[in-house]
């Protein structure tokens, strides 16, 4: 019996292993990008941080501007961007990756600038830099991934933690009428003249996941155009901090997230700003 | 060589900048500092260099890590208040040896303080001011000429190193009016091709700035790493200027400002018959500790003057080693010792050390 071949305990079915030169009969149509450094993330099962880093390597392959690239990683669970993704890359201080978005972007006009910041990043302690950057125009491109909680620091309530929701923090759920409502970041940053292209997208479903890199795709594109920040904001799986299985938290994010984070465009170019394309 | 000008400190050192090839100057309106952004957001647009004024102290440091990260000359400057609030990033530009120049035109604190000058963020200046272990380069301007020399000697020594320089000036320096003169330089070609963040070509690895090493063993290895240069900056940097020590029995010992009035001070007492003699740190870290220890053979006491509660004086007590009386005079909240004050309480201490 040839060595690669499989039998079956207790039966005499016999199972092809992978076979090389079977597999190079197959059209290929999926590889991870070549811009992902090729080694284990430390993301938890189900994470969304792990997904959307493939996302963004994908489109920098795609769009052929590795070399052109330079990226921000925040203080958060993505701490680690950089180990991942095969760019040029800036560690920044919790909260201030528009700040050093700004600074790098400012000196090379001709360069793909883009944050990667959660949301008690983004949306608490940086949402003075953010805000600004935004208002400024920044030609940069902010991915904003909104899990509701502080994952990093082991799931304390953040500015987008949902009415009612249990955090470490929030043991009895989020009350509203003590620490407000959950800030709405798309929203708000879309009525900046200074935004040029507002979105919020899920990484949830293989649908989701496909419409988030169409976002990313433009979002890196628009760079280009000079005509203001990109701010696409990805509705993130924290299964862990939630305590639901992988596929719970993604049931999560369309049975429950979505009522305050509704999907979507919520700002996009006119077409006379896309004529170039 | 070029003309002599007539310029408040803070221009002096806003000219310096651009003509020290300043790429980026990210900045905050405050007094008594503002005229640096002002000068700057008029005189940088034409050398095409970028000059942006931020919304917080805080998104300025930030913005000068950002961009010194890609490799540019970079500078921000602001007073105490807003100096504080840098303090998080000055502490991860350090982590991540970015360099990069700092100033800070001081005033009178705690808190909001007053407006006037002083020197009460020498501490902070000097001891670390943000969280863990690291150091800057403090360079300590005593006239108009040096706001504009230490621009130079600032960017030069920050590239040298990798790592932020501050020039701690005061609220009376940055305001007066000197003439001062900017002798001809030339940018020193730099290669950041190693660690700055261009965007990544096939050839190279990729880059990236960071200040995290998770791993308690690399941790250290970075802190030691810059322990090495910190050494080499205690070796190397040490600067300092002396007057009327070759014969003194006595010594101040004052930085910025304060030296200034000790001069006079000095002047003054000499004619009275006391030989007294100044030494002027330049360099407040590195700091000259082993030249005050070689004075120790001479004089008989030495008096710390401070526009605080007595800062720097912890450094000379250091320097000295219980070898010699260490004094120290001090005045605060924007108030200014006058020489005769400094003089008086000079004789007073010379009668009880004599007495006793
Ligand atoms: C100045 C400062 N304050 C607090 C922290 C601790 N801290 C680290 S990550 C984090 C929150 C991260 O949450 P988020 O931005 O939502 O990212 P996630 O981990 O959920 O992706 C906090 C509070 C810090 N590193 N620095
Ligand atoms: S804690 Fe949440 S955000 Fe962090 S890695 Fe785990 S699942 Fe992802
Ligand atoms: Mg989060």
């Amino acid at each position: 019996m040839p060595i690669d071949q499989h039998v079956l305990p207790e039966t005499d079915l016999i199972i092809p292993a992978c076979h090389k030169e079977e597999e190079d009969e197959y059209e290929v149509v999926y590889h991870k990008p070549a811009t992902l450094v090729d080694v284990n993330m430390h993301y938890c099962p189900g994470c969304a941080h792990s997904l959307v880093h493939k996302l963004i390597m994908e489109v920098v392959e795609e769009l052929d501007i590795q070399e052109k690239t330079v990226g921000v990683a925040p203080v958060g669970c993505s701490v680690f961007a950089y180990d991942y993704m095969d760019i040029d890359m800036q560690e920044a201080a919790h909260g201030r990756a528009c700040a050093v978005a700004t600074g790098i972007k400012r000196l090379m006009p001709g360069k793909y600038v883009f944050t990667y910041q959660g949301d008690g990043d983004l949306a608490a302690i940086g949402i003075g830099e953010t805000l600004h950057a935004i208002n400024r125009g920044e030609n940069i491109l902010i991915v904003f991934m909104n899990n509701a909680v502080y994952g990093m620091t082991s799931g304390q309530m953040a500015p987008t933690t949902l009415p009612g929701m249990h955090t470490t923090t929030s043991p009895d759920g989020r009350d509203v009428s003590f620490y407000g409502a959950p800030i709405k970041v798309a929203e708000l940053m879309a009525n900046l003249p200074g935004s040029f292209y507002v979105t919020r997208q899920a990484v949830n479903s293989a649908n989701a996941v496909r419409k988030t890199r169409k976002a990313l795709v433009n979002a890196f594109k628009y760079q280009q155009l000079h005509k203001g920040t990109c701010l696409v904001e990805i509705i993130g799986n924290c299964p862990s901090n939630w305590k639901m299985t992988p596929v719970e938290a993604a049931k999560f994010i369309d049975e429950e997230m979505v009522k305050t984070f509704p999907l979507g465009d919520i700002k996009v170019p006119n077409a006379e700003d896309l004529k170039i394309f | 060589m070029s003309e002599f000008k007539l310029m408040k400190g803070n221009e002096a050192m806003a000219e310096a900048a651009i003509q020290a090839g300043c790429d980026a100057y990210f900045g905050y309106p405050i007094t008594p500092q503002s005229e640096v952004l002002e000068y700057l957001a008029r005189e940088m647009p034409k050398h095409n260099r970028i000059v942006m004024q931020a919304e917080s102290e805080v998104a300025s440091i930030n913005m000068v890590y950002g961009a010194a990260g890609a490799g540019f000359r970079t500078m921000t400057s602001s007073s105490s208040p807003g100096i504080s609030l840098m303090q998080e990033g000055i502490s991860y530009i350090a982590g991540a040896e970015l360099p990069c120049l700092i100033v800070n035109v001081n005033r009178a604190g705690p808190g909001l303080g007053t407006i006037q000058p002083g020197q009460g963020d020498y501490f902070q200046s000097t001891k670390g001011g943000g969280h863990g272990d690291y150091k800057m380069i403090v360079l300590a301007p005593a006239s108009v000429q040096e706001m504009a020399d230490f621009v130079f000697l600032g960017f030069d020594l920050a590239d040298k190193y990798r790592n932020p320089v501050l020039m701690l000036s005061d609220g009376a320096i940055g305001q007066m009016m000197e003439k001062v003169q900017f002798k001809p330089y030339t940018r020193p070609e730099i290669d950041k091709s190693s660690w700055a963040t261009t965007g990544k070509p096939k050839t190279r690895n990729r880059n990236y700035i960071t200040s995290l090493h998770i791993l308690p063993e690399k941790m250290e290895v970075h802190n030691l790493k810059l322990e090495e240069k910190f050494k080499k900056i205690r070796e190397n940097e040490v600067r300092f200027e002396e007057i009327n020590t070759a014969d003194a029995d006595y010594l101040f010992v004052a930085y910025g400002l304060s030296a200034r009035i000790c001069q006079k001070a000095m002047d003054i007492a000499r004619q009275k018959g006391i030989r007294i003699g100044l030494l002027r740190p330049i360099t407040l870290y590195p700091y000259p500790y082993q030249r005050l220890r070689e004075l120790t053979a001479q004089v008989k006491m030495m008096l710390s003057v401070e526009l605080n509660s007595g800062q720097m004086v912890e450094d000379v007590r250091l320097g000295v080693e219980g070898k010699v009386p260490v004094e120290f005079y001090g005045r605060m909240g924007g108030m200014m010792p006058t020489p005769e004050e400094i003089v008086h309480h000079l004789e007073t201490l010379i009668q009880y050390h004599h007495a006793n």
